[in-house]
């Protein structure tokens, strides 16, 4: 099985950090595919104006899916127990996003010793889009 | 407004495989590129007896697989277009691996007007369990219905 993240790590410690490319209409058109989420909102102009948005915007849970590959490149995908979000805002088209987490707690989960990250994903303008938690295995 | 008593009500069930070629699309699309999840070597040297699926896809494949990927709202009695996304849980209990056939059975858990009735959420849980019967994750969500204002 895997090595744990890291020994001892320690409350407040950054262990999830990473970077995303913008997010293009492309983007978006091959998650409506690979995801089946076929919802036309994210993918058709004309829909997303007739329900009263100025454009087409993200999947919530493509965004999700970029917090969890950010996630899994920290954390050996063995030891993630729960992996939670809120949707905060809508991500905008274009949008650059950065994913983080941070140590906040030590838990026992299902009789396991564990620690809880709080996640995030920001906007290359600082904007707050998901805020989550997740519980990993120690 | 949403009926409150279909708390509790069943959705239909879901059978859904994970198949190896809609996994490449779903990792190239969020450009996944960690060896774990395309190299089944990097995944037996992690542990697990093919390659698994990253943490999000199991939403993914309930949809892919359904024979009404938006069965929910035909029951709740809303537009595609006044829909959200509020919330999103995965509880992992065992692995997820390509070639895996998963049943989801999701019901609905709970129907609450929030702000004086300008939107009502949605709460739905799905139980997974794999072709052994093994329960392998539970996933819940939480779907914010924008309510159309009455003059």
């Amino acid at each position: 099985m895997s090595k744990p993240v890291k020994d001892q790590p320690a409350i407040g410690d950054r262990i999830v950090h990473k970077v995303f490319p913008s997010i293009s209409r492309h983007t978006l058109a091959l998650y409506c595919g690979a995801s089946g989420d076929h919802n036309p909102i994210h993918v058709d102009l004309d829909f997303a104006k007739a329900a009263g948005y100025p454009d087409v915007f993200t999947h919530g849970m493509l965004v999700m899916g970029y917090l969890g590959q950010a996630l899994t490149d920290a954390v050996p995908p063995p030891r993630l127990r729960v992996f939670s979000t809120r949707f905060v805002a809508i991500t905008q088209l274009g949008a650059r996003l950065t994913c983080e987490g941070h140590v906040s707690e030590f838990v026992e989960h299902d009789g396991e010793r564990c620690a809880k990250l709080a996640l995030t994903t920001k906007d290359e303008n600082g904007d707050l889009k998901l805020a989550g938690e997740a519980v990993i295995a120690l | 407004m949403i009926d409150p008593s279909l708390i509790g009500r069943s959705l239909s069930p879901v059978t859904a495989h994970v198949e190896p070629g809609r996994l490449r699309y779903f990792r190239e699309t969020l450009g996944e590129t960690n060896p774990v999840y395309g190299d089944a070597k990097a995944a037996q040297a992690a542990g697990y007896a093919a390659t698994p699926v990253p943490p999000t896809y199991l939403f993914c494949l309930e949809m892919m697989d359904a024979e009404q990927a938006f069965e929910f709202i035909t029951v709740i009695g809303v537009d595609i277009g006044r829909l959200l996304h509020g919330e999103q849980r995965f509880a992992y209990r065992a692995p997820v691996v390509v070639g895996d056939t998963l049943l989801f059975q999701p019901r609905i858990v709970s129907v609450a007007d929030k702000k004086g009735g300008a939107m009502t959420l949605v709460g739905i849980e799905t139980k997974v369990t794999n072709q052994n019967g093994t329960h392998v994750a539970d996933v819940s969500r939480t779907v914010v219905v924008l309510n159309p204002r009455t003059a």
